[in-house]
Formats: C-alpha cells, structure tokens, sequence
C-alpha cells in the first residue's frame, strides 16, 4: 500500500493545493513518522530539517516561484528592460495578447498539438512498450535504440530533421526512390496543410521513448501472477493486454498525459528550431511559447512577453487543474481504499 | 509493510525479467519484424545525421538519401580540431557536472526531510516541489533573465546551473522520495541503538542505499542540461561561455551552405549524451518505477 502514495502525491498536488493523503501521511505514513524520535521536535531536529531542505528551497524558491511572480510585476508595464519599469499600462499588454490573431492562432496550434499528441503518442507508445516488455531475444538493445531520439536534444533533432525535410532533401529523395508517388517534391515545412503534420511526426518521433520508458516502469510494477492466472483461464495475448494490463497501466498512462498535454502547451524548441521564428505563424506551427519569444525578448517588448508568460501559465494551470479534477481525481480517490 | 515498500526499490533484481537468462526464447517472427520497423524510423534521422557527415556536399546535394561514396573523414577530423567546438564542449560538460552534483546533492537532502522527517509544513513543503512541475521553464525564462541580469549573472555558466538545479528539483524529488521511504525504519533504529545520529545515519545508510534513485535523477538531469537550449539561449551570449545546442545552432547558420560540416559538428555534439544514456539505460526504467506505482 505504501506504493500508491508516489504517483497519488503527485496526482493531488500538481493543482498546486494541497490535499489531504498528497502528502503521504493521509493513505500511508512513512515509516519515520511513527518514528521513536520523532515525537521529539526540538531545536535539534528544526536545525536538521533547515540544513537539509534549506538549501533546495532556497534555489527553487529564487529560480522557479520568484520569476512567476516577477512576470506578473511586470506584465503590466510597457516596459523595454532599462533600468525599472516605469510606464504601468493595467491591463493594456494583455488586452493587446488577447485580441492578437497571431496569439489567437499560437493558442489553437497549442490544443491542436495537445489532442494530436495523446491520441498519436498514447495508443503506439503503449503498443510499444508491451512489445518492448515481451520476451526476446536482443530485447535489451531493442530498448535503448528507442530511447535514442528522446536523448538526443532538441537542436540536434531539429536540425537534422530541417534539412531531411527541405524540399530537395532526403525525404523526398527517398519516397522518389520508392517509384510508388512518382516524383515527389512536398513542401513538408512550408505548407499551412501539411506543417502541423510534420509536426507532429517529428513530436511523436523525439518524445515517444519518454512515453515508452514511463509505461515500461508501470509494467514492471503488474504482479507476473496476474498473467499466469489468466493464462490459466484461457485468455489470448491480446485479451489479457487488454483486460489486465491496460486497466492496472491506468495510472501511468494519466501521469504521462498529464505531463505530455503540460510538454504539449510549452512546446518551444524544435518548433523555433525547424521553422525559425518568422516561418512558424505562415506555416501554421507557431505557439504560444515561439510568440511569446518573438513578441518579447526579440521584439525588447519585456513587459509584453512577460505578460504573455502569464497568460500560458494561467493557461496550462487552468488545463492541469481541469484535468486534475476530471481525470486525476480517480487515482487519488481509488488509492485510498486500495490495500495489497 | 515495509518489506513491501523496500521492494519497490529492489524488485528488479528479483524479477524473472532481470535474472541471469541461460535461454531467451526467440517468441514470434512477427514482433521481431514490427521491432526492425520501430528501430528503423526511430534511428532513420539519426544516422542521416551521422552519415551526412562522412559526405561531401555535392554528394548530398545530388543524392540527398544516399551513402557516403567516397566517405569523407575532413568532416569530423576539421570539428574536433577546431578550438569552438571543445571550448562549448567543455563548457557544456562542466554545467552538466555542476548541474547534476548540485540537483543530486540539494534533492537527496529535501528528500530526506520529506520522507524521514513530521514536522508541521512537510505536506506544503511537498506540495512546492510538485507545484514546479506546473513552472516550466518556458514560462519563467523572460522573468528569469531579468532576474539573472540583476544579479549580475549573465553569460556566466553559473547562471545556468542554478536555474536549471531549481527547475530539475521537483522531478528529483519525486522520484527519491519513495526509494527514501523504502529504507526499513529498522536499520534507523538499530542505527541510533548504535548511537548514530540522524544526519550521520544520512550519510553512512541513505546515502549507500539510495543509489538506484540517485542514478536515475542524475542521469536524466545530466541529459536535460547537456541538450538544454532554451535557458542557454536567454543567458549566454558571448560564444566563449556558449554551451553545445548554442554552438550547433551558430554553427549551422554560420556555415548553412557547408551541410556536409554542420551533420559532423552534431553528431558529434550527441555523442555524450547518448554514451551516457546507454550506459545507464536499465537504471532509469528501475528507478522511475517507483514514482509510477500505481
């Protein structure tokens, strides 16, 4: 029972409150807390808890929360970054951000990218990884082969997938070869109806394995029982896949949509990478993360982009907090009358 | 129950999965086949990358999906004798370093405290950590160079490392605090019969037994600093503090007609990370395992 209480903390606190059993102590107490000297809090052991966690609060506190809050602050100056921000415009930065097309189009590129993202990833990441989790031979080397794209950065992938998809580059070369399309000359970046499909393919390609790597661990955890019970009552591969291991991979599949729809609203490096800032909006692929570059930092508009900022937080807080409450909910309810 | 929770920690070595396999048996033709497929798209780009870089220029203008004929070596020997590439090398690895020791060592601590420690607070104290994942950088990257240019650590390598400490924490933590948990209170106790303090049972016992853990938040924080791009990107701008992602991407607008140059220079910028990972491949699946217990 104490297994639950990782992805269940996880789970409740995400939303940013703070829920009874997030912390571990509501389904399943850490052994230390019923600890022989841990009823003794005194100077000694606020001494300890300061020099152990002081130091990680300190840094995440400076570097995360704060430039939150500082974005905020500024976000409602018309400000260039010299010296303080003086002009205080209220509400203008985001009255412009919302009545801005482009904006408008990044945010409608970002939920398409969301709702591509799990219903590509989802159904051949799991395929993947029940093949990846079944007995073979090579299955070892198979493994790491599939992580390769998630480990190689983003510029890498980028600029190697940029110069395959150019229109005289080895994407076209190759389905030329196949004699099956005859002369092939796609536009595969360029092209408003095609680009946010080459997204996607180069999205699905660079961040399956994480997908893979997260199911694989969930797979791990499924009692080997289960299977041999079922085997014994005559169910077929695919029945038991689909009646013992999709439902007890559940939880792992939330947690991975969870983090993919966050990854899926921030999407900025391969996008600015293989488009560039100037082609993204023509070519149908920009998001709210490239505008909020090309908007702020390399317009010098730091209020604005600061502003912009705000707006993806609220953005990605308000889905998170959605999803929470309809999806995440259910981990968090069911692991508390959960017992092994 | 807690023999149970120390399982989630060594379940691993007990799986029939992980034990010393005399016979693997080969299973059906079929799901080699789908394998061959999965591995040739997922490698397709990669070796492009790669083999571009034994080629010459004209080779990939006239053949862009061909082999090397002749293969080229100038390529890769003209990069690795070029001073840019191993100063961003090294600068890449040393943030990397930095990075790694410092969100290891600052989460291993909190961790600790989380999983070890009651004490008033410890639920919000978990749930700051957790609310990071909802920070991520892209969102605190404008703020973030203004509060850097402040402090007076632009294009400086430091930074880098302590933004990118902050922002690996909430995944550190969350992954080593169930492998803390799992640590039987037993030992703890016999520890303090023994006359051993908390913070010296940290070091002699925590420390030794939560290796697994360590690996997988070390390796996956050295591999998201080595290929950070977006934060580098912000903070540095003098090409003596650049980091690799920064150099490919001058490099490539430097020499956009030399393709042939610009493939070397990433497939060798690559190579790191991915030695790393294969290394270390089995660990990480091991040690996520315990933050996706369902």
């Amino acid at each position: 029972m104490s297994d639950t209480q990782v992805s269940s903390a996880a789970a409740s606190t995400l939303g940013g409150g703070v829920t009874s059993g997030g912390d571990g102590a509501g389904n399943a107490p850490s052994p230390a807390a019923r600890g022989p000297r841990s009823s003794r809090i005194g100077w000694r052991q606020r001494f300890e808890i300061t020099l152990l966690a002081g130091p990680a609060i300190a840094v995440f506190v400076l570097f995360v929360i704060l430039p939150v809050f500082m974005a905020a602050y500024y976000g409602f100056y018309r400000w260039h970054g010299y010296g303080k921000p003086t002009d205080f415009v209220w509400f203008q930065n985001y009255k412009v951000i919302l009545s801005d097309p482009a904006f408008r189009h990044a945010v409608l590129h970002n939920f398409q990218i969301v709702a591509l993202s799990l219903l590509i990833q989802g159904p051949v990441a799991i395929l993947l990884a029940l093949l990846l989790n079944r007995k073979m031979r090579g299955r070892s080397i198979i493994r790491v082969l599939v992580f390769v794209p998630w480990v190689v950065s983003e510029i890498i992938a980028g600029t190697g997938w940029s110069l395959m998809l150019q229109t005289q580059g080895a994407v076209n070369a190759i389905l030329t070869d196949l004699h099956v399309f005859g002369r092939v000359h796609v536009d595969w970046l360029g092209n408003p109806h095609i680009a946010i499909w080459t997204l996607m393919v180069i999205l699905t390609w660079k961040y399956i394995g994480f997908a893979v790597i997260l199911l694989m661990a969930g797979l791990q955890n499924i009692p080997e029982e289960l299977y041999e019970a079922a085997t014994m009552d005559g169910a077929g591969y695919w029945q038991t896949q689909w009646r013992i291991t999709l439902p007890l991979l559940g939880p792992t599949i939330r947690i991975w949509a969870f983090l993919s729809i966050i990854g899926a609203l921030q999407l900025f490096d391969l996008v600015y990478i293989v488009w560039g800032q100037y082609v993204a909006g023509v070519a149908g692929v920009s998001t709210m993360a490239t505008y909020m570059v090309q908007n702020g930092r390399l317009a010098g508009n730091y209020g604005y982009g600061n502003a912009v900022a705000v707006v993806l937080f609220f953005i990605s807080l308000f889905v998170a907090l959605v999803y929470q409450r309809l999806v995440l909910r259910r981990d968090v309810a069911g692991s508390e009358g959960k017992a092994r | 129950m807690t023999t149970s929770a120390l399982e989630a920690g060594t379940a691993r070595r007990t799986k029939p999965s992980r034990a010393p396999k005399p016979k693997q048996p080969w299973g059906s033709p079929a799901t080699y086949f789908i394998a061959l497929v999965v591995i040739g798209l997922t490698l397709a780009p990669v070796v492009y990358i790669v083999l571009g870089g034994f080629r010459t220029n004209s080779q990939i203008t006239t053949d862009p999906a061909g082999l090397p004929h002749p293969w080229k070596l100038s390529n890769y020997t003209d990069v690795l004798g070029s001073s840019t590439f191993w100063t961003e090398f090294f600068n890449s690895a040393l943030v990397a370093a930095v990075t790694t020791v410092g969100v290891v060592a600052l989460g291993l601590m909190a961790s600790y405290v989380l999983a070890r420690y009651r004490f008033r607070g410890r639920g919000l104290m978990f749930a700051l950590f957790a609310s990071g994942l909802m920070f991520p950088i892209t969102v605190a990257v404008t703020p973030l160079f203004l509060l850097l240019k402040d402090l007076g650590l632009l294009d400086s390598r430091i930074g880098v490392i302590l933004p990118q400490i902050g922002f690996a924490l909430p995944a550190t933590i969350i992954i080593l605090v169930p492998f803390l948990q799992a640590i039987p209170l037993e030992i703890e106790e016999a520890a303090a019969v023994d006359g051993c303090g908390r913070l010296a049972f940290f070091l002699r016992m925590v420390l030794p037994l939560s290796i697994p853990g360590v690996l997988t938040t070390g390796i996956l924080a050295f591999v998201a600093s080595w290929n950070s791009y977006l934060l580098p990107l912000f903070i540095l701008n003098s090409p003596e503090s650049f980091t690799l992602p920064l150099g490919v991407q001058v490099f490539s607008s430097q020499y956009s007609t030399d393709t042939a140059k610009v493939l070397a220079f990433t497939s060798l910028s690559m190579l790191p990370a991915l030695l790393f990972f294969t290394l270390f491949e089995r660990r990480i699946v091991g040690g996520l395992q315990g933050a996706v217990k369902g």
